[in-house]
């Protein structure tokens, strides 16, 4: 199959490539690009472990051609934290309220509340539980993913979050 | 500050061990993307593999055409049946003495059954190739429905053993019969049924569900020509089992097989069989001298490999008019299948379904359990559950409420009158298992008043006369369940896997600046091994948990073990843990009396130091002592700090627990909302306290997924409906309820550290718990039983045949 030119930005550095029209965003950044942090886990866009951030949306890049992508600014899993290596709030609130179990959702939950702050920096609890009902858990019960937003949008905003996992 | 000046209590604080609710060391690589699963890992001249699967339940394979395939660029090998056939693995064992086609061999037995296996340089290439490969099918009839299999003219499933009167587990009745079990004694329960006041019977059906974790199954597999050494990376739950059932079935001798289990993103039971993408790859790895890759995906993994429960069981209680339980039978028809591949321990074709008793008090008891073959895909594990428990606690909990009903009883009431007593422990249950402590009158006492179980009950009356009058089209059900989990296995006289006895491993290295290193035979697929294992170490050796590293899943540097499922981690390598520590702590204690001139008698163990009796200025920490042990060890000792232990508990685990949920039913639509759910588990010693709640937070979420709405459905042609995530329900963090958690502690009498498991409590108990909250909402109209799941459709239609929409 005839492959096709693309650049874009990946986690703030330029990138270049020839891919199949066919090539999945998810395929491309895992096995070209080797960042294996998003999952997959569905094939069918349901779960979202494969969330990336796509020019200041989230997708699932299972269901997005890496050519659909020329021209972007991708951010995954491996981009949020500091370029100083400083974990980033979200990171910090999943390690502190205990929101992650075998971590196989979790860069596509990060991901995703990454953007879901970027849109809305102090939901609610009913508007976290909106916010990712994208992305899938078998784990935890997200009881304690929802917790490790609110201390993310807390610490973001400056304000003290008192509650402990539970 | 000074160690020296820190108080016993300010020192064992800072060594975060048992009951602290550490943070997990896992967590850090996990949330910056750095995990490292299974298709993360890329060798150089990898291959992929991928299945040709049947669209067929039940037919005959005429003809497979691969010629097309091997033909496209890419496509390096294609494997069917005629090719395993000449490495003898055409077929393969099961963990359950049977045996299951690797690749379809004259013909399939359930849809997506694997037919052959395309090998290319990508996997879009070999899915490419599979689109290729030509086979020639002629239907059969089929039967999914196991009330049917034993049928006279049923569809004969399996052809290989039509004729063959004896299986793995004695006597076959009938071709598409597996074996009969049972347990209890017969004759004193049926007399106990004809001396009865009153009696109930009901057909309760737990339907076949899949375990479903995010990651599905996967596989590397690397044939070195040169050495003859097979690396095998996988999803595996029990790695060494893995390597064991390899060379058992191959020619390839076990020290030359290296299983690897790196992270795994999810097991639930899912992972701990062998599977025909396992075989497939390492023959393709040994045919074209390239690693191989296997993946699954979704459809593939909710369709073959694996599933659970499937269980028909017609159950019932024998009671006095006032309430005391005399008797207990159960029926139950289990669906394995089409191959007989059970996730169990060998001896126990119905897992430990003999927990059926419970909670309660009940002197005379019986059970027995035919399994039969069907066109459905094989499996049988344990979904979050230790062998069939799930099963058991479900029939027994729904039969406790109908028998309440139907004494005009209150549910909790009734549980309370029955439960075994404190002072009944260690507890002989009438199907000979001995329960190790308990105590549940306190556990359900705790639990009605968290909730305010009268309140509610009262509110729920209130209700009722409103739906009545007309006023309301709401319908409110409290949901109770009480249960008693047996986990653990086990003893090696009673459980074992393919003859390998059920003991697990812990082996603990003490480096000379007193850091460590504890590798074991168990494997986290995200219980968080990595953080409580080196918290027991902690407690038991005074050393930080920070300092000891905790390693899995490489059975070349692990000491055997079994795995990890059945909640066995915490009672067997847990103890074993704890074990190898006291053998350790008994070298440490010889080298400080050595070092502080006295007996070893004259010495007391201080959090993280022995010191002189009388005297506790003189002491030596477990850092100096490990460095002792490098250094100046007494004369005829041997250098070094280390042990190993093989821990084959003394009995099994029986963790417990009460758990209330409230729910609120919409009539008209059948919606129904979790108004409430209370969990209080009582899981022995607690090591992590922040790890267990939310083990009990995820097992009871997938209790929701379970009584609520997932169900593996098969139309009657076979073809199953239900394979991705558009028809499997998998709740979203909108569905899912709002969890409240509670604990009592009654340690186990017979492990090191008294810890009983608890990762799969929520399940057993929190599937019954909802599923009573749904019934008992309609129960005061005259219904006794509503079959899971409770989704909208079913629940309307329960609503429906009441004549409510009338």
């Amino acid at each position: 199959m005839a492959k096709q030119q693309i650049s874009l930005t990946v986690n703030g550095k330029a990138v270049e490539a020839l891919v199949e029209p066919r090539t999945l965003l998810i395929h491309f950044l895992r096995e070209e690009l080797s960042l294996t942090g998003p999952h997959i886990g569905c094939d069918t866009s349901h779960c979202g472990a494969c969330t990336v951030d796509l020019d200041g949306k989230s997708v699932k890049s299972c269901t997005v051609f890496a050519i659909q992508a020329n021209g972007g600014e991708v951010t995954t899993i491996e981009g949020i934290a500091a370029p100083d290596g400083a974990l980033h709030a979200l990171q910090e609130g999943f390690r502190e309220m205990h929101g992650l179990q075998c971590g196989f959702c979790t860069p596509g939950m990060i991901t995703r509340a990454y953007r879901l702050l970027q849109e809305n920096p102090r939901p609610t609890e009913a508007e976290i539980r909106m916010g990712i009902s994208g992305n899938l858990c078998r784990c935890t019960g997200y009881q304690n993913i929802v917790k490790a937003i609110q201390y993310a949008s807390a610490k973001l905003a400056g304000v003290p979050f008192e509650e402990a996992a539970e | 500050m000074n160690d020296t000046v820190l108080s016993p209590e300010q020192r064992a604080e800072k060594l975060e061990g048992i009951g602290c609710k550490r943070k997990r060391v896992e967590d850090i690589r996990f949330v910056q993307g750095k995990g490292n699963y299974v298709d993360d890992l890329k060798l150089p001249g990898m291959l992929y593999g991928d299945f040709v699967r049947s669209p067929y339940a039940h037919a005959r394979v005429k003809k497979i055409d691969t010629s097309k395939a091997t033909a496209l660029p890419g496509v390096v090998a294609v494997l069917t049946a005629e090719e395993l056939k000449g490495v003898n693995l055409a077929w393969m064992p099961t963990l359950a003495g049977d045996t299951q086609m690797v690749l379809a061999d004259g013909k399939v037995l359930f849809q997506n059954q694997e037919v052959a296996f395309v090998v290319a340089t990508d996997r879009y290439t070999a899915a490419d190739g599979v689109e290729l490969v030509e086979v020639e099918y002629e239907e059969l009839p089929v039967n999914v429905d196991p009330l049917k299999a034993m049928d006279d003219g049923a569809p004969v499933i399996r052809e290989d053993i039509k004729d063959k009167t004896e299986g793995a587990h004695g006597k076959r009745k009938h071709y598409n019969h597996i074996f009969s079990w049972e347990a209890g004694d017969k004759a004193a329960a049926d007399a106990a049924f004809e001396e009865a006041d009153v009696t109930i019977k009901e057909f309760i059906v737990y339907p076949r569900v899949h375990p479903c974790p995010l990651e599905t199954c996967q596989c590397v597999a690397s044939f070195d020509k040169i050495t003859g050494d097979l690396t095998l990376w996988g999803t595996f739950q029990a790695p060494h089992v893995i390597r064991t059932v390899a060379s058992l079935i191959s020619p390839i001798p076990e020290h030359k097989i290296h299983v690897i289990a790196p992270d795994i993103g999810g097991g639930f039971g899912n992972k701990v069989g062998a599977y025909s993408g396992y075989i497939c790859s390492i023959v393709a790895s040994i045919v074209t001298g390239q690693p191989v890759k296997w993946v699954e995906d979704r459809i593939e993994n909710l369709s073959t490999t694996a599933f659970a429960r499937d269980f028909h069981m017609t159950t019932e209680i024998a009671a006095t008019k006032d309430g005391r339980i005399t008797g207990l039978r159960v029926y139950t028809l289990a669906d394995h299948g089409a191959f007989d591949a059970c996730a169990n321990a060998t001896k126990w074709p119905a897992g430990l379904f003999s927990i059926v008793s419970g909670s309660y008090d009940i002197p005379a008891a019986h059970c027995l359990v035919d399994g039969v073959y069907t066109n459905k895909a094989p499996g049988g594990v344990a979904y979050r559950c230790s062998f069939r428990v799930t099963e058991a606690a479900y029939c027994l909990e729904r039969a406790m409420d109908i028998m309440a009903q139907k004494l005009g009883m209150d549910p909790a009431e009734f549980r309370m009158k029955n439960l075994i007593k404190r002072e009944q422990f260690p507890y002989k249950s009438a199907f000979g298992w001995e329960y190790d402590s308990g105590d549940y009158e306190t556990a359900l006492n705790k639990a009605m008043a968290a909730v305010d179980y009268a309140g509610l009950r009262a509110e729920q009356k209130a209700k009722q006369e409103a739906f009545k009058r007309g006023e309301t089209r709401e319908l409110m059900g409290i949901g109770v369940a009480f249960f008693t989990e047996i986990v653990g296995a086990g003893p090696s006289r009673a459980c074992d896997i393919l003859g390998i006895a059920m003991f697990d491993s812990a082996e603990i290295r003490i480096h000379p600046t007193g850091t460590g290193i504890c590798r074991l035979g168990t494997k986290s697929q995200g219980q968080g091994h990595e953080t409580t294992y080196a918290q027991i170490i902690a407690t038991e050796l005074g050393i930080a948990a920070d300092g000891i590293t905790v390693e899995e899943g490489n059975t070349d540097t692990a000491p055997y073990g079994l795995g990890t499922y059945g909640s066995r981690s915490t009672p067997v390598s847990g103890a074993a843990t704890a074990m190898a520590c006291r053998k350790i702590k008994a070298k440490a204690q010889m080298i400080a009396a050595y070092l502080l001139e006295v007996h070893d008698d004259d010495l007391e163990w201080d959090v993280d130091r022995f010191r002189v009796k009388g005297n506790p200025e003189r002491f030596k920490t477990m850092t100096e002592l490990a460095w002792a042990a490098y250094h100046e060890v007494p004369p005829g000792m041997e250098p070094g700090l280390e042990a190993v232990n093989y821990y084959d508990p003394p009995n099994m685990t029986f963790p417990f627990g009460a758990y209330i949920s409230v729910v609120d039913i919409d009539v008209d639509t059948g919606e129904t909302k979790v108004r409430r759910f209370y969990a209080l588990d009582d899981c022995g010693t607690r090591i992590n306290p922040m790890i267990i709640e939310g083990q009990i937070h995820g097992g009871l979420t997938e209790a929701f997924a379970i009584a609520m709405g997932q169900e593996i459905h098969y139309d009657e042609t076979g073809n199953v409906t239900s394979a991705s995530f558009l028809d499997y329900f998998l709740p979203t963090a909108v569905e899912t309820p709002k969890w409240e958690t509670d604990w009592t502690t009654t340690p186990s009498p017979h492990h090191p550290i008294g810890a009983k498991g608890v990762g799969e409590s929520p399940n057993v108990g929190g599937v019954p718990c909802f599923s009573n909250a749904v019934n008992d909402a309609f129960a005061f109209l005259g219904s006794t039983h509503i079959q899971m799941p409770h989704d909208h459709w079913r629940t309307w239609e329960a609503a429906e045949k009441l004549g409510l929409h009338t």
